[in-house]
């Protein structure tokens, strides 16, 4: 049986009928920074109205399909496309010949192949793909498609893969940025001090980090719509446009002005939205076809589609004083990048970087290393790097207070850097790092009442109403945590954004056009961008112009800089709109300039008197400007040995962001079953501009961290996803999730835009750690990998 | 294949459905009603739920002909000429919304339990959404937001649908 679509919507529109940003409209609730305002997507996502990636659709278009390899790692010795065009409804089947331009793509390091060529080096690696007119039809055809694989036995133990008898994942260099040799896509070291120091105590600890997934809801998808001078549109769910813009165009053979993308409706990222999914293949069968092409991934699809958390191998050994001070820290750290290099580079250096967690330490030496493997990709994903560390550190660090006998707070805190500190690659910590604040914070909250084991209620007790307990077996656990990682890029990227800020009169009154292409994923940044135009323009009426690549990059949306970067370009721009609006005023009205501002629709005096109305003074005129945001630099890392033999040093980070938390578990210690009965949080942001969304942020951090303590793992098996479903790959329910107390402190870094700090990776970061805390305090168990699972806990 | 069947009170037919397809596609790319999410399409994150002949359910596991003649109410048909129904507008003002994928389940599965509990405990609450995956907000405003829903529809005396 074929599949026929005969699609029952209306007439044939020139754009998707779901046309991104379309319904993202004014923000008619006033509200500047500091205020909690509501979202301007709001209402359209209340009520279904809200056009996601995978709602796009055009009459005559096609449904893409990708044939994947079943295999981690083959020589592919051919690929019969015949049977799969031959099937009724079937529009094209392309393959790596199809390519026009590079065959490879990626983000850092172009190791990837837009489809397979030769080999393939993971199981999930896309091998071609099909344009057809019904998905089912395209899945059918991606059945029929015969590719005779050599089937080699897959790198996939990442021990091994160190090994110099290793065979190789890339058997040719991919790059000479990272001399690593070997499967070692990057090694590096940060040392300063003597790590020979004598210490009084010392502990040492093995950990591993399974493999996390970012999980996102809103599958890979967008439309892919070819034009008449040749070039494509795409309607695309991403992180960052221009970057997605530069891998297709370089793939399509194309100059980058004919690949236009727009953002369309995205259902969250969490790093998984950095690499391309599938833009270069839909672009590539809609340029083939000459026809608007559709691609949406299933759930399993979308395991097999993104970069997930690196697994992590790490090797600790802390120093201490019999007073509790750290003399020396070493660590070994092992990632596995997977088959190819995504942003393993950059993730390797953050977690060396943080190896250490939020201490003052003089003597590190910490060994990062990150792998190829014929595992599944690995790369950004919330917390990048500095979540598998964290789980490290912070383990050593309640090891090394049993073993000297203070308590683990009180440790933490007569380690914790401050102001002035220095971090391991000896860069100065410049601004709040109040780490002994957050940690008392957390310490010094109210705890929840015990359980009431006379009046059990089941819903409350680990296991639910399975009805396992009663009571019995159940211990309280408390643990703590403490963590923190830099915002924004690092080691000498130019990590900028672009505003284009308009202002003038529509319907009489005056409102602003804020254009950025920075990508919404859910974060809250267009009701930020919305505040500070309200903030710095004194008006209400603020447009987010949809985000597309007719504006200059906004960078990504990652390493919690979005409100820093394309917040600090929304200011920059938003301040020349004000000069100018200023200057007319001066011109056209006699209204002096020294000392005005813009305020509630009028110019007023430094008294804030108003002068003149704003729309007095633009009539007809409109004020455009266009600026970019250029955080501070920073440097690479030294690569070479120093004075004194210090290595991996400089002021690689912009900023750095820092958060607490006390856990508080139930643990049935006769069955491994966990529940969380409370969470703390405590965390710096500098200024919170929008403090529901704030917090929103921190619940939700903190939320996937706990998935990674409890649950959340990509369980492999010789290269295989094991379990590639929510079915099998458990993300935390509300069941799962306690209720949490957040405590959010504005300290005000002097050096970023309106002092603020980035938000969105710390509480991913101390809140795995303080739950296994927690889980070790009730059970007694050394718990030295996430996640936990039952029998770890039972010791079964 | 031909199938007709209510949705939010207009009878729809949509032809040459191939059996295999589920409610959950027909509603999104035959009848233009993409509010409904396919998150999953395995009947566990609750991203497409809708109501079937007045029941709870999720579309990606309800093959499309078993729709033919009953009835399906989907998130498009909760907001009125008189503005957003108190459990949208409840999730607005809590916070409840980030991405916003899972929302159009979630206010299904919310307005399920208020009209079989329309002042439930927050342990209530936490079994009632249970089927339901978010992973932007930690679950803590969307709880806040049932909370408040259930505050304004006692207090709006607004009748369990």
């Amino acid at each position: 049986m074929t599949a026929k679509s005969t699609a029952a919507r209306g007439s044939t529109p020139t754009l998707p009928t779901h046309r991104p940003g379309a319904d993202r409209g004014t923000t008619p609730a006033a509200g500047r920074i500091g205020d909690s305002v509501l979202r301007p997507d709001g209402v359209p996502k209340v009520t279904g109205d809200f056009a996601y990636s995978s709602d796009l659709w055009m009459d005559d278009m096609l449904w893409g399909a990708t044939l994947r390899s079943p295999h981690p790692r083959a020589r592919i010795r051919s690929v019969n496309i015949g049977p799969a065009l031959a099937l009724a409804g079937v529009t094209a089947v392309l393959t790596h010949e199809d390519v026009p331009g590079a065959k490879t793509y990626g983000l850092e390091i172009a190791d990837q192949p837009v489809l397979a060529i030769d080999q393939v080096r993971y199981a999930g690696e896309a091998v071609a793909i099909v344009a057809a007119d019904h998905p089912e039809t395209a899945r059918r055809a991606v059945a029929l498609i015969e590719v005779d694989y050599e089937v080699l036995e897959p790198i996939s133990d990442m021990r091994a893969a160190m090994t110099e008898a290793s065979p190789l994942v890339h058997e040719e260099p991919t790059q000479d940025e990272y001399p690593g040799g070997g499967n070692i896509l990057r090694k590096l070291r940060i040392q300063r001090g003597d790590v020979t120091a004598i210490a009084d105590v010392t502990v040492t600890g093995e950990y591993e980090v399974g493999m996390q997934d970012q999980a996102f809801l809103g599958p890979e998808s967008g439309l892919a719509v070819p034009t008449e001078d040749g070039g494509v549109d795409l309607f695309i769910a991403t992180q960052w446009l221009h970057v997605d813009q530069r891998q297709v165009a370089s793939a399509l053979g194309l100059p980058p002005e004919k690949v236009r993308l727009s953002l369309a409706g995205v259902g969250g990222a969490f790093g998984a939205r950095e690499d391309v999914s599938m833009q270069i293949h839909a672009c590539l069968l809609a340029l083939h076809t000459g026809r608007p092409v559709k691609m949406v991934y299933s759930r399993e699809e979308s395991f097999y589609g993104h970069v997930h958390r690196h697994p992590a191998l790490m090797r600790f050994e802390h120093g201490a004083t019999y007073d509790g001070k750290l003399v020396f820290i070493k660590a070994d750290i092992v990632l596995d990048g997977g088959a190819y290099a995504s942003s393993s580079p950059a993730v390797v250096s953050n977690a060396a970087s943080f190896a250490v967690g939020p201490y003052e330490c003089d003597n590190v030496q910490l060994d990062g290393y990150v792998l190829y493997t014929n595992n599944p990709p690995c790369g950004a994903m919330r917390g990048f790097g500095a979540v598998q560390v964290c789980f490290g550190h912070e383990s050593q660090m309640d090891k090394l207070a049993i073993a000297l006998g203070i308590d683990p707070v009180e440790l933490r805190i007569r380690n914790a850097m401050r102001e002035g500190s220095l971090m391991p690659t000896g860069q100065v910590i410049e601004g709040a790092a109040p780490v002994e604040q957050i940690l008392r914070l957390v310490r010094d909250a109210p705890l929840p009442p015990d359980a009431d084991l006379n009046d059990v209620d089941v819903r409350l007790m680990p296991g639910g109403v399975a009805n396992t307990t009663h009571g019995e077996g159940v211990k309280r656990g408390i643990g703590y945590a403490v963590g923190f990682k830099n915002v924004g890029f690092s080691e000498g990227f130019d990590d900028y954004s672009t505003a284009r800020v308009r202002l003038q009169l529509v319907g009489g009154e005056v409102s602003a056009t804020v254009h950025t292409a920075a990508a919404e994923v859910g974060q809250g940044l267009v009701t930020v961008m919305a505040q500070i135009a309200r903030s710095e323009l004194g008006v209400d009426q603020v447009i987010n112009h949809p985000a597309d690549t007719t504006v200059g990059s906004a960078g990504s949306t990652s390493a919690s800089r979005q409100t820093y970067c394309t917040g600090g370009a929304v200011k920059l721009a938003c301040e020349a709109v004000r000069e100018k609006v200023l200057a007319m005023a001066a011109r056209k009205l006699g209204v002096p300039v020294d000392g005005a501002a813009l305020d509630r629709g009028d110019v007023v005096d430094a008294e804030g008197r108003p002068l003149a109305a704003l729309a007095a003074v633009l009539g007809d005129d409109v004020i455009e400007e266009t600026r970019e945001f250029h955080h501070r630099p920073t440097v690479p890392l030294t690569r070479v040995a120093g004075a004194n033999g210090a290595i991996g040093q400089g002021d690689a980070h912009l900023q750095f962001a820092f958060a607490a938390h006390r856990v508080v578990a139930d643990v049935d210690v006769d069955l491994g079953l966990v529940r969380l009965v409370e969470v703390t949080t405590a965390q710096d942001v500098g200024k919170a501009l929008n403090p529901l969304s704030v917090v929103g942020q921190i619940q939700g951090g903190t939320t996937q961290g706990i998935g990674l303590a409890l649950m959340e793992e990509i369980q492999l098996r010789d290269g295989l996803i094991r379990n590639p479903s929510f079915t099998d790959y458990l993300i935390p329910t509300i069941l799962d999730t306690p209720p949490m107390q957040v405590h959010v402190l504005e300290l005000g870094d002097p050096l970023a835009p309106y002092g603020l700090r980035g938000v969105g990776e710390p509480p991913t970061i101390s809140s795995t750690p303080a739950v296994v805390s927690a889980l070790r305090a009730a059970s007694g168990r050394p718990l030295t990998r996430v996640p936990v699972q039952p029998e770890h806990i039972t010791g079964t | 294949m031909r199938i007709t069947f209510e949705v939010n009170g207009t009878t729809q037919s949509a032809d040459d459905v191939w059996p295999g397809e589920s409610l959950l596609y027909v509603l999104r790319e035959r009848l233009g009603l993409p509010g409904t999410k396919n998150a999953c399409e395995q009947g566990e994150c609750g991203s497409c739920s809708i109501y079937l002949d007045g029941t709870l359910v999720c579309a990606c596991l309800v093959a499309a002909p078993q729709a033919h003649g009953r009835e399906v109410r989907t998130v498009e048909s909760f907001a009125g000429a008189d503005g957003l129904d108190p459990v949208q507008q409840a999730f607005i003002d809590c916070g409840a919304v980030q991405c916003g994928f899972c929302t159009p389940g979630l206010i299904l599965a919310t307005d399920d339990l208020l009209a079989r509990n329309p002042q439930p405990a927050d342990a209530e609450i936490r079994e009632a959404l249970a089927g339901n995956l978010c992973r932007c907000t930690g679950y803590e405003k969307i709880l806040d937001a049932v909370r408040l829903a259930s505050a304004r529809r006692v207090a709006g005396g607004d009748e369990p649908s």
